[in-house]
């Protein structure tokens, strides 16, 4: 077989031709068997160089390859171009409507009284607090006695208390958390860094503020040298973390039979002060019943009812959304995902 | 406590444009929260006047007799007016509203025609004047009022009602005198103390033919006292300046002898009572009750008296409850003609106990309780006396006391102290202006070392922290700084408390919605869940909210049941609800703990009883579904949430948590007998997860095939980190395996047979068919489909290996669960 160059342009023509011509990728699929696959022209001039003489094997193989090339790189882009072409069609075809996706499994829910008692243990761990608890059902001597409130003292009627019969098991439903923080005197030495939340009962009426199951956080720091300074700093530091960064504290003098000095917190919050809690240097007295040396340790100790917090903080105006367990309360708040 | 502003303007010169917000920051500044601030007079504004009734035209033509009334109101003539009232003569001082004025009740005053004469103005009762309840007739003033001058300041009817909490170791501040000094040392002004006066000066006071006392019991009282007075004419009114003022601290005028201790008791904080000394028989003593007895008080209850009653009693009788509550037979009536008038210094725990036995918190009562000032008995008894001899008329006969006022207590202490325990700087002036403030006496004896001398009201301040609070609060706790301690380096969750999230966020991610529900249980739901055994072994509330819920919660089924019949009573549908929480089972006996000392720390003994007087309270994971957590929409049908769903999250949990579980099929109540899953960690039930019984969801009006779950949290061990296995990058190759078997064999047996026959390459197995022969050949078989997945982890597996591991599975299946192999 002989070849001249014209014939190799003759054959290169003729497949670009077909290449161009073909409107889909069914016809290009055919073009290619016809002018780029093994059996095409282009192909065979190749395969016919091994005939050649040597002296021209050389100039005439270079004819050949650039044949191929163009044919190859035509066919390609025309390859593409079609593969556009479809994709762009198909694509549309396949259009939906993004917005009815929906989840099929309900919204669940943390309540948020669990969101925001792990927001604060997480804030008192970064403290560098422990986390202790204790159990609801409790001994006397461990929600009263030993935090000063001795029997017959009007102290003791200050919390409207749930007894378990028979009276003198002395198992109450602890009106705080505060008998964690002895729990946790007694069983370790300063110095200490707690924060007790939990589940505490008071013999008061349901309504819009009010409710006898309630929760409580509690901090107990007993340490060398802590001084009511130290007390307002966390208590600043703790208000800040939950209501933002302006929020002003101020420190009212009061009476709890477990601090001395005894003090109520408030909070500035959207234009006015809002009682948050009951606050104080621990009570030497509780010091000394939780044989730990009033003179060379001093503490302080907070508490705060949680369900104001969140009623402040979320703006819930009513108690009752916040113990009915209705699925639409928790499911406004999710899983926590932040 | 309410107070009126008035009152405390008697004794501290409070700056006379005092605003109500004043007055509230005033008290919080020094620990008192003021409740509330009520204006009373708002509503009326004057010109009303002190008027002279100059003459009286009775006017006899109407249908009731009307008089037209001549006044002089200080304006130089006279004005006249129509009145109705017939309680008054010529030269009466009486209240006249002038046109111009507004009374209560939008009532303009003007001049009008009425009863063919012209009426100039209104003379006024004191229910006009919004100050009383009074109608009977119009106010006749005192005397000594000036003509002419503005009855509304004179009858104090612009006022501020003050209404202060009162900490339960203030009791002085139960008292005007006790506010005053407060809102005085808060606002910096003179405090005039009225326990200061000398109430009977000039009076002769003789001993003998007084009524005596005595104190038999000295740990009731440290002190009495009994002024007797003679010629009583108790039948005279209370003057309205002395009913005005108890209306405003909330108390009821009752009668003078009454009006009056209760006066001087809101005044000086000392309660006092007043006997009929005529029904004393012998001397007064204080004594307790040795036995329980019968006894009637003056509000005509009979009463049983526990034995250790603390009482006054005479030689024969027991005269009143002490600083309780009087008896009703030495009761003052109109009939007395001499009085016997008790000022006393309880002990505070005998009151609180009297009140605490007899349910009885009387306004006495709330004080002693609280610790009065034992040095003001004695004033409060002659102010007293002083009022009943200017408004009864009596003369005194004299006084007896027994016992002795203590000596106020002494601190000794170091001033530094208490600014390193304030965490501020006091200047020495500060620490010792505060404590002079609030009454105390302090002496300098050196730097280092203060003598404090407490007020005798302060029976609070015992140690050197008392001190501080004193110093903190009347210097204003704002001049406190603010700093922040950091505690221990290392602090983290327990993995109790990191298992508790995970559960809920488990939970909550799959839809489900998380409730704290009371623990406060019904017999009758006890009851209808079947509770047996440890589970019917409640906690009873002495005092529950409702009668009807009683019992602690042994499980948090009741709860959530409960709150998911509410949900669906308000429309939903889907509802799937967890809680974590406590129960309390009474479940063992327990030490009994009595009256351990708080002065030192108890023995380590003790401290064991202490903790083991506390039942154990386990922490559960609660779970109920009613409908699908996976929905029917466009897309499709749900699929609603079933027995199988239960167990299996129910398992997730426990597995999660590092534990294996064991599934045994149960009929523990209130779990349907044939759909109720028991999971055992090493033979123990740590859950229980299926379908609730159908008469259960029936009472409880749910709808059926209603699940739940329970997960004893605190039941499952704390597992170390699991060992990673090396993951197999070999190709699997698969083998599933058909086999009937008995209907009543459990799957888990059957899995576990074929797991353990298929060898150690077995990666996992899964049943994926399960269906009942319905044939008359194979009567209650029941055919199981798995499918097994086989890896090495070193070479591809041999289609030859594949099988035989197959045939060894099957070989177990057939041999323990009596499978027959479907080829």
């Amino acid at each position: 077989m002989t070849l001249t160059s014209a014939q190799i342009d003759e054959i290169t023509s003729a497949a670009l031709v077909a290449i161009g011509s073909a409107t889909d990728l069914e016809a290009l699929k055919e073009v290619r068997i016809g002018h780029v696959g093994d059996r095409s022209p282009i192909a065979r001039a190749n395969q016919a160089l091994g005939s050649m003489e040597v002296s021209e094997r050389a100039e005439f193989g270079k004819v050949i390859g650039k044949g191929r090339s163009t044919i190859n790189t035509a066919f390609e882009a025309r390859q593409k171009e079609l593969e556009v072409e479809r994709d762009a069609r198909v694509l549309i075809e396949e259009r939906v409507d993004v917005s009815i996706a929906a989840r099929r499994t309900p919204q669940g829910g943390l309540h948020p009284l669990t969101l925001l008692t792990n927001e604060i243990c997480d804030l008192f761990i970064g403290l560098g607090y422990r986390v202790a608890e204790g159990p609801e059902l409790e001994s006397e001597w461990l929600n009263f006695d030993s935090l000063n409130i001795p029997a017959d003292h009007p102290a003791r009627t200050m919390q409207d208390t749930f007894f378990i019969e028979p009276l003198d098991s002395r198992l109450v439903l602890r009106t705080h958390t505060s008998p964690v923080q002895m729990r946790t005197m007694l069983e370790e030495q300063p110095p200490i860094y707690v924060i007790c939340p939990g589940r505490t009962y008071r013999a008061d009426e349901l309504d819009a503020t009010h409710t006898p199951v309630f929760s409580q956080v509690e901090g107990l720091v007993v340490d060398r040298g802590i001084t009511m300074a130290d007390l307002k700093g966390t208590l600043d530091y703790f208000a800040r973390a939950i209501f933002g960064p302006d929020v002003k504290t101020r420190l009212r003098p009061s009476f709890f039979p477990f601090t001395e000095p005894s003090a109520e917190v408030d909070f500035f919050f959207n234009g006015r002060w809002i009682e948050w809690g009951g606050c104080g240097m621990v009570n030497p007295k509780v010091l000394r019943a939780a044989g730990i040396d009033p003179q060379e340790f001093s503490g302080f100790a907070f508490g705060m009812g949680l369900e104001r917090t969140l009623m402040v903080k979320h703006g819930i105006t009513d108690m009752h959304d916040i113990v009915e367990g209705d699925i639409r309360f928790s499911q406004n708040f999710g899983s926590g995902l932040r | 406590m309410k107070i009126p502003l008035s009152w405390l303007r008697e004794f501290a010169d409070i700056p006379s444009n005092i605003t109500p917000d004043q007055i509230e920051n005033a008290f919080v500044k020094v620990g008192f929260e003021v409740e509330d601030i009520y204006i009373s007079g708002a509503d009326l504004t004057g010109p009303l006047v002190v008027a002279r009734v100059a003459a009286i035209e009775e006017l006899a033509e109407h249908k009731k007799p009307i008089r037209y009334v001549s006044l002089d109101c200080g304006e130089g003539s006279i004005r006249y007016v129509i009145c109705g009232a017939r309680n008054f003569t010529v030269g009466d001082l009486v209240v006249a509203a002038l046109p111009g004025a507004v009374l209560p009740g939008n009532f303009a005053i003007s001049a009008r025609e009425t009863y063919g004469k012209t009426s100039n103005g209104m003379i006024c009762s004191a229910r006009e004047l919004g100050i009383s309840d009074d109608h009977e007739g119009i106010i006749v003033l005192p005397t000594t009022s000036q003509i002419g001058a503005d009855a509304i300041a004179l009858l104090e009817i612009k006022d501020a009602i003050i209404d202060v909490a009162v900490n339960p170791d203030r009791g002085y501040a139960l008292s005007a005198r006790g506010l005053a000094r407060e809102i005085a040392t808060s606002l910096g002004v003179t405090f005039r103390d009225p326990a200061l006066v000398d109430y009977l000066a000039g009076e002769k006071i003789s001993s003998s033919n007084c009524v005596q006392v005595r104190i038999d019991d000295p740990s009731g009282a440290d002190y009495i006292q009994i002024r007797t007075l003679e010629g009583v004419n108790v039948r005279n009114e209370t003057p309205l300046w002395m009913s005005r003022r108890l209306e405003k601290c909330g108390m009821r005028s009752i009668s003078l002898a009454v009006d009056i201790t209760n006066y001087v008791m809101l005044e000086l904080g000392q309660p006092l009572h007043a006997f009929d000394a005529d029904k004393i028989d012998g001397t007064v003593v204080v004594t307790r009750t040795k036995s329980s007895s019968e006894f009637t008080t003056l509000d005509n209850q009979k009463r049983t008296l526990v034995a250790g009653t603390l009482m006054i009693g005479d030689d024969k009788k027991h005269l009143s409850i002490a600083g309780t509550m009087g008896g009703l037979d030495s009761e003052v009536t109109d009939s007395t003609s001499r009085i016997a008038l008790e000022a006393a210094h309880f002990d505070p725990i005998s009151i609180a106990k009297n009140s605490r036995s007899q349910r009885l918190s009387s306004e006495a009562s709330r004080r002693l309780e609280r610790n009065v000032d034992p040095a003001v008995a004695s004033v409060a008894s002659a102010r007293a006396s002083a009022l009943l001899l200017e408004l009864t008329g009596a003369r005194l006969v004299g006084e007896s006391s027994a016992g002795a006022v203590g000596t106020p207590r002494t601190i000794t202490f170091d001033p530094n102290a208490i600014s390193q325990l304030m965490g501020y700087d006091y200047s020495s002036d500060q620490i010792h202006s505060a404590l002079t403030a609030i009454g105390g006496a302090v002496e300098i004896k050196s730097p280092g070392s203060w003598l404090f001398t407490a007020p005798t009201w302060r029976a609070d301040l015992e140690v050197l922290s008392d001190l501080a609070e004193e110093v903190g609060r009347v210097n204003g706790l704002d001049l406190i700084p603010s700093r922040l301690p950091i505690g221990k380096q290392g602090s983290t969750l327990t993995p109790m408390q990191y298992r508790k999230r995970g559960v809920g966020s488990l939970l909550a991610h799959l839809g489900f919605s998380e409730t704290y529900n009371y623990p406060f249980v019904s017999p009758e739901m006890v009851k209808t869940l079947g509770f047996v055994g440890p589970r019917a072994a409640s906690f009873r509330i002495a005092n529950p909210m409702s009668e009807e819920a009683p019992l602690l919660r042994t499980h948090l089924l009741p709860g959530l049941l409960s709150t998911l019949s509410r949900n669906l009573s308000r429309g939903a549908k889907d509802v799937a609800l967890f809680e974590i929480g406590t129960v309390f089972r009474d479940l063992s006996a327990r030490p009994r703990v009595e009256d351990i000392s708080t002065a030192t720390r108890p023995s380590d003994a003790t401290i064991a009883q202490i903790y083991a007087s506390v039942p154990a309270q386990s922490l559960f994971v609660g779970a109920v579904v009613s409908g699908s957590l996976d929905r029917k929409g466009w897309w499709g049908s749900g699929r609603t949430f079933d027995w199988s769903d239960a167990i299996a999250l129910a398992e997730r949990i426990v597995t999660e948590t590092g534990n294996r579980a064991e599934i045994v099929q149960s009929d523990l109540a209130p779990w349907h007998p044939g759909r109720c899953a028991e999971i055992q960690i090493d033979g123990k039930a740590v859950a229980h997860a299926g379908e609730l019984h159908p008469r259960v969801l029936e009472e409880l009006n749910l709808p059926p095939r209603t699940v739940a779950f329970a997960v004893i949290l605190s039941e499952l061990p704390i597992v170390p980190a699991a060992t990673a296995t090396p993951i197999r990058t070999m190709p699997a190759a698969i083998q599933d395996i058909s086999l009937f078997v008995d209907r009543q064999m459990p799957s888990a047996k059957v899995e576990a047979a074929l797991r353990e026959g298929a060898g150690e390459l077995l990666e996992s197995i899964a049943l994926f068919d399960r269906y009942e022969q319905s044939g008359a050949t194979d009567e209650g078989k029941v055919s199981l489909a798995f499918t097994m997945t086989f890896r090495a982890p070193d070479r591809t597996l041999t289609a030859d290996e594949v099988s035989g591991f197959r045939a060894s599975a099957a070989a177990v299946a057939v041999s323990t669960c009596g499978a027959t192999i479907r080829e």
